[in-house]
């Protein structure tokens, strides 16, 4: 298993280099700002979300504390025509395209205003069975392609789900089909309490792609930039007619698994303390900080910003009314059948 | 009209429904090049190229999933699994997100899917090549279901599940792909999902059926003394509970017939209907002549486990 900061240093470089077209991957100072608000955003979302859970506002919620680089990072390098397909780890990915907090928080208070219309902000429903969406962003991509569209799906789950059937199934339908498909996995170390090495024996889970006949590539899963590069270079790759490719963004899982979880009987502690204290987001201001490109202001107004989105969306969740039970029935079928109200 | 068998009528209703609605594609292991080990696809690959009858990968999961992907691009997928039961490793696509995934967005995104299989025993094929799947299908919510018993309806049934709006698995008896033959209409097609069909008409025994059960019941019904109506519900969901009541209130006797095992079957569903709704008009106990609650047998002892003419005979006797 490599070091999680095994290529941390690649920031570093990019940051310091001074080819305009190298230096922080090429992105311009408002990208880079961008980029920071969206991770501020999602972190956010997840600190504010683990407390509304413990004062009993919103159900069990699955935390993503730390996860916020890949998430961010790997959807940056997306454009608006392309899809994102997020597992439940991911709840609040949508945050990055303009979904609003309140009905993501909604979906987590089990209200059925947290349904959403994928076309809208092209992103899929939250997959909750492990990996069962990962041949829907296969079917996507391709379904696209035959039309003659330009549009990219990318696929987020974590390192447990690639010992899923479906997960085998969805990457090889897309690579069969040469479908544009970009498959990011989150590689924590730990399902569950499950970790990686009872979960499989190959040494990488990019390797996986091998086999597949796609390219397969491995990230800090801590580093935000690493992981842009990677996914903007297989988001290319796709829109170009180059199939798809598998991400593995590694790092070490530094929160519970869930709100209803308690890792301390199964995770090494200190190793997730060290985690915390080389958080991704910590990471990448100071490297921002350091390259005159952000302020302590502007990191300041950036979490004002994210807790006021959060503060108003709880309290629009909160200020909705009750759901109406009839929603029970209304959308099981387009033209449902007479007797399916006989309980 | 021509006549065709009962797999012809189905290359035919997918002809007829690519040719009418460029949305709709053809999917599945073997469907494209081969035109499908029943030959039901037979023509389509060259007909409509190979991006509208697509040979995919052996993996069923996979299949039915990528539909759900295609149908959010805006296709209309008719996926064939290739026996009944090797749909199985698709269940957890269609339970957990076909039956869903409209739902999930608050009825703002379509999945009109169509589920085609050949399914049902007596042909004398390998093990799991003979499954009664219809229970598990409909038991999940969010799925339609419909399975013809002659060449008309496996046209008129499938081009209504192609153009249904909702999730519809529509499954063949194998059976009777070939030996069923009959008139089908030429051109569009359709039979309304959720309209059961008379069979023919009688007074004092109702035999309710499927597939190809319906064949065994029309012989069942030759042999016997009394005077029986078949209904061929053609449709599990929706079902058409008006016919299946009124003939009940007429004959106040039912023998229900599948080749499912008996417990948990459609029949069990179709027997709690009319002791629900009909009690008063019955004359006896609802019977049913079913599988057993076993694996599906090896061919050379299949004619133990199926219904028989014989032992429908003797159900319609016991009651009257």
């Amino acid at each position: 298993m490599p070091s999680p900061f095994w290529c941390e240093l690649a920031s570093r470089r990019m940051a310091t280099d001074t080819r305009s077209d190298v230096r922080f991957g090429g992105l311009a100072d408002a990208d880079l700002l961008e980029l920071h608000r969206r991770m501020v955003l999602l972190r956010t979302y997840d600190e504010r979300s683990v407390v509304y859970h413990r004062q009993g506002r919103i159900g069990t919620y699955a935390i993503f504390w730390n996860h916020e680089a890949i998430q961010a990072g790997a959807t940056f390098a997306l454009d608006d025509e392309d899809w994102i397909f997020p597992s439940y780890r991911e709840s609040a990915i949508g945050l990055v395209r303009g979904l609003p907090a309140e009905t993501i928080l909604q979906w987590w208070r089990g209200h059925p205003s947290g349904w959403w219309n994928p076309a809208d902000w092209n992103v899929a429903s939250i997959s909750v069975p492990i990996a069962s969406h990962v041949p829907h962003a296969a079917g996507l991509a391709w379904g696209k392609k035959l039309r003659g569209e330009n549009a990219v799906a990318m696929a987020f789950f974590g390192d447990g789900a690639t010992s899923e059937g479906e997960f085998h199934e969805g990457v090889n339908l897309a690579a069969v089909m040469n479908a544009p498909a970009v498959f990011i996995c989150n590689n924590n170390q730990w399902a569950i309490s499950t970790p990686l090495e009872a979960q499989t024996r190959a040494e990488s889970l990019a390797d996986k792609a091998v086999g597949y006949g796609i390219p397969g590539v491995t990230v800090d899963g801590l580093d935000v930039l690493a992981v842009y590069g990677a996914a903007r270079e297989a988001v290319e790759r796709a829109r170009s007619g180059g199939g798809p490719t598998l991400i593995e963004c590694v790092h070490y899982r530094a929160a519970p698994h869930a709100t209803a979880d308690d890792p301390r009987a199964y995770i090494d502690v200190a190793r997730m303390e060290e985690e915390r204290a080389n958080e991704c987001l910590g990471r990448f201001e100071r490297l921002l900080i350091d390259a005159g490109v952000l302020t302590a202001e502007r990191v300041d107004a950036a979490r004002k910003d994210a807790e006021d989105l959060m503060r108003a969306g709880i309290a629009a969740a909160e200020a909705e009314p009750p759901a109406d039970p009839e929603l029970v029935f209304t959308h099981a079928y387009v033209d449902p059948p007479e007797n399916f109200r006989n309980g | 009209m021509a006549e065709l068998t009962l797999v012809e009528a189905v290359n035919d209703a997918l002809h007829t429904e690519l040719a009418r609605d460029e949305d709709v594609m053809v999917l599945g292991e073997d469907v494209g090049r081969a035109g499908g080990v029943f030959r039901a696809t037979a023509g389509l690959r060259d007909r409509f190229g190979p991006d509208r009858c697509v040979d995919t990968p052996l993996a069923e999961a996979g299949l039915l999933g990528g539909a759900v992907g295609l149908c959010m691009a805006g296709w209309r997928p008719v996926v064939e699994m290739q026996y009944d039961a090797f749909s199985y490793p698709s269940l957890n696509q269609l339970i957990t997100h076909v039956g869903r995934y409209r739902w999930r967005t608050g009825g703002r995104m379509q999945f009109p899917l169509t589920i085609r299989m050949p399914y049902g025993g007596g042909v004398r094929a390998p093990e799991l090549h003979d499954d009664s799947p219809e229970a598990y299908y409909v038991h999940t919510p969010g799925i339609k279901v419909a399975i013809p018993s002659t060449p008309a309806d496996a046209k008129g049934l499938l081009a209504a599940a192609i153009r249904d709006p909702d999730p519809v698995v529509v499954l063949e008896p194998k059976l009777v792909y070939r030996t069923s033959r009959g008139e089908v209409p030429e051109g569009e097609h359709v039979v309304p999902l959720g309209e059961a069909r008379i069979v023919r008409g009688g007074s004092d025994v109702t035999l309710i059926a499927y597939g190809a059960m319906v064949p065994v019941c029309e012989q069942a019904a030759d042999a016997v003394a009394v005077s029986c109506e078949i209904v061929d519900i053609r449709s599990l969901r929706p079902l058409d509970e008006r016919t299946i009541l009124a003939s009940v209130a007429k004959t106040g006797r039912v023998v229900i017939v599948h080749e499912a095992p008996r417990t948990a079957g459609f029949g069990a569903e179709l027997a709690a209907l009319i002791a629900e709704r009909a009690i008063f008009d019955l004359h006896g106990p609802v019977l049913r002549v079913t599988g057993y609650d076993v694996p599906y047998p090896y061919w050379t002892i299949e004619d133990a486990y199926m219904p028989s003419v014989e032992r429908v005979v003797a159900a319609v006797e016991s009651l009257t």
